[in-house]
């Protein structure tokens, strides 16, 4: 992979330009920092503060928001503030995890797709459409009751089958850049050059690809986070993150008692996630695509 | 997953992958052939044998003799994409640990094999999935339910079905036309307050997941303010609320490609034509700048229907309402290979009609497309 460790630092020019153009955005800056302290609250704060959030404690069931407990505590007298703090973890690892692997098969079957054209290019856009014909929502149960006896509630099974059906809109996004970057003459000079296929994807047509593909990145994660929510509400997700904690605090809602910080703190983290991640992503596609006003790709992922 | 699967499955992609290549008189008597037969199989149970037969060939011939190529390729691919699907359905449901007939109690190797016999379900995948289509075309029934005893798929489903699509239609309809309407509006006065509240609003539809939006609504219209039933089934009223929970992340981004619809089309040069020559703001925007921003919003249609399924799986739990995403779900927990298989072939053959229709009016709306015939 000597290719792209050369083509690293040539191409910190386009990177400075599209961070100078971040940063004109309000949107997106919000947008990035309140991701990055969420992100960094989850991953520091329970650690620092030392905090546990499966040691129950019959003596302190359903308690409200108090100084001991600052987001109350749920049935089984657990913390809360641990739990969410650590649930975020979770959401957030399967969120960054099944995007990388989504951006990793969109990119390969897309970028071949592209680069290949003809037989090639019509074989895998015809699986890409067939896939896209699914509710993709059938794949991602069967596949989760694949692990339902080894994995149970672990993050893996969910981020592998969320995963599996997020680079659809990847793959034709990035055949669609490289389809029209390919006949340009800094390709043709690479190939005269004697450059192979794998090199001129790498190393010419990838960085040319990567604005879109950051963009549609940044607008996957949160729609993977809102889909293991689902899958958490049917009773297939993981056993700890803010989609579970947040399905626990749908079901205990009813008029007479209100046990209403068990889903307003989760939901509030969630959905402020996935806010960040949305004018994020927005802010970055008009950064990167002056032309496009708004839409194009859809805002929580796309659902299809 | 064994080696015949694989090969079977590789076989099936490139036989897919093939449709591409049909040259156009094929293409017409395949696309015919397809629709008749999917036709045929459908309608039935409905009509029974000879009516259906009938009326499926009537249909497959008008189909291969009227309809725009494009159409014709996706029907030829509509029907082997739709058993692919159900074969990848068994082999994933075999592939799962457990099986309908494992209970707590280990039955009799013997008792096993009478009941795989009599319900249809051999060890091996791809057996079951010819028994099960063998059975679908000769019979023309989805076979026993495993679980729910003395029951078939049929009796289970038919009863969930006009309940999912009632639903379902509801809340596209309601998705399509409140995202439009918001989207022009937004997209009419870009940066105005309306534009900046109305995507402040579909920014918040899709970040928070549905069911959260359903309990709060559910807490608000039925116990706060007792307008509507709370939950359950009984009659239009309980639709209300389940199908606004459906229909609002599909509305928020029907708005924004809507919206960014309307600002590409009001930059247009037909549209400063169509303003000098004097012609009312309302005229110029209906007549002229709503034809082209709402393209994109009828291509969205098949995608947007696929997510209001995907989306009645929740919903459907959340209300309590007897559709058809519960059967899925419980089918798939409880290992009920019938029902999964049923439910996964209604529901694929549903998007799969749907898309189709989609796909006949874009070419119906489309010039490019229409001409091209």
């Amino acid at each position: 992979m000597s290719a792209s460790n050369a083509a690293l630092p040539r191409s910190a020019g386009p990177w400075r330009q599209a961070w100078t153009r971040l940063r004109r955005s309000p949107a997106a800056v919000t947008g990035g920092v309140l991701f990055a302290a969420i992100t960094a609250i989850c991953v520091c704060l329970p650690w620092l503060l030392g905090l546990d959030p499966v040691t129950t404690d019959p003596a302190a069931r359903n308690l409200p928001p108090s100084p001991l407990h600052p987001f109350g505590t749920d049935a089984l007298g657990r913390d809360l503030l641990a739990r969410v703090l650590i649930g975020g973890r979770t959401s957030l690892l399967i969120g960054v995890a099944a995007t990388a692997s989504s951006v990793l098969i969109g990119v390969l079957v897309g970028g071949a797709a592209g680069l290949y054209g003809g037989r090639v290019d019509e074989v895998l856009m015809r699986f890409v459409d067939f896939l896209y014909g699914v509710p993709y929502m059938f794949l991602v149960i069967l596949v989760m009751l694949l692990f339902s006896d080894t994995a149970r509630g672990e993050p893996l099974p969910v981020f592998l089958a969320l995963g599996l059906v997020q680079w659809l809109t990847m793959a034709r996004i990035v055949r669609g850049e490289v389809l029209a970057l390919r006949g340009r003459d800094f390709v043709l000079a690479a190939r005269a050059l004697g450059a192979s296929d794998a090199g001129i994807l790498v190393r010419h047509l990838l960085p040319n690809t990567i604005g879109p593909i950051v963009v549609y990145a940044t607008l996957t994660v949160p729609g993977v986070i809102i889909l293991e929510s689902f899958l958490s509400y049917l009773g297939l997700g993981v056993s700890l993150s803010w989609g579970q904690l947040v399905a626990e605090g749908v079901a205990v809602v009813n008029p007479l008692r209100s046990y209403w910080w068990l889903l307003f703190w989760p939901a509030t983290f969630l959905s402020a996630t996935l806010l960040a991640l949305n004018f994020l992503g927005d802010g970055l596609r008009d950064s990167l695509d002056p032309r496009s006003p708004a839409g194009g790709t859809s805002p929580a992922g796309d659902r299809h | 997953m064994g080696v015949f699967e694989a090969i079977a499955l590789a076989a099936a992609f490139l036989a897919l992958a093939g449709t591409a290549w049909l040259p156009s008189r094929a293409l017409r008597s395949v696309g015919g052939a397809w629709a008749a037969a999917g036709l045929l199989v459908a309608l039935r149970p409905l009509l029974g044998f000879a009516p259906a037969a009938l009326l499926a060939v009537a249909l497959g011939a008008l189909a291969a003799w009227r309809l725009p190529e494009a159409v014709l390729r996706r029907i030829a691919f509509a029907l082997p994409s739709l058993l692919l699907l159900t074969y990848v359905t068994a082999v994933l449901m075999y592939l799962a640990p457990g099986s309908p007939f494992a209970n707590e109690r280990a039955a009799p190797p013997e008792v096993e094999r009478t009941l795989r016999e009599r319900y249809g379900v051999p060890e091996d995948a791809t057996a079951f999935f010819t028994i099960y289509v063998e059975r679908l075309v000769v019979e023309g029934t989805l076979g026993p339910s495993i679980k729910v005893q003395g029951r078939s798929v049929e009796d289970l489903l038919l009863p969930a079905l006009p309940v999912s699509l009632a639903l379902g239609a509801l809340a596209l309809v309601l998705a399509v036309v409140g995202g439009v309407a918001l989207g022009v509006c937004a997209g009419l006065r870009p940066g105005s307050g309306v534009d900046l509240s109305s995507m402040g609003l579909a920014l918040l539809g899709v970040s928070l997941p549905n069911f959260v939006v359903g309990a709060l609504l559910m807490i608000l219209f039925g116990i706060a303010l007792g307008w509507l039933p709370v939950a359950g089934w009984g009659g239009y009223r309980h639709l209300v609320l389940p199908a606004i929970t459906l229909a609002l992340p599909t509305a928020a981004y029907v708005a924004r490609l809507t919206r960014s619809g309307t600002i590409d089309a009001m930059q247009q040069d037909y549209i400063r034509t169509a303003r000098a020559k004097g012609l009312p703001e309302r005229l110029v925007v209906a007549k002229h700048a709503l034809r082209s921003a709402l393209l994109p919003v009828v291509s969205f249609l098949g995608p947007a229907a696929a997510a209001i399924m995907t989306g009645s799986f929740v919903v459907e739990t959340l209300f309590g309402i007897p559709g058809m995403g519960q059967w899925f779900v419980k089918g798939a927990i409880n290992r009920d290979y019938s029902v999964v298989m049923g439910t996964a072939l209604v529901y694929f053959a549903l998007i799969t009609a749907f898309n189709l229709a989609v796909d006949l009016v874009l070419a119906w709306l489309d010039p490019r497309v229409r001409e091209a015939q």
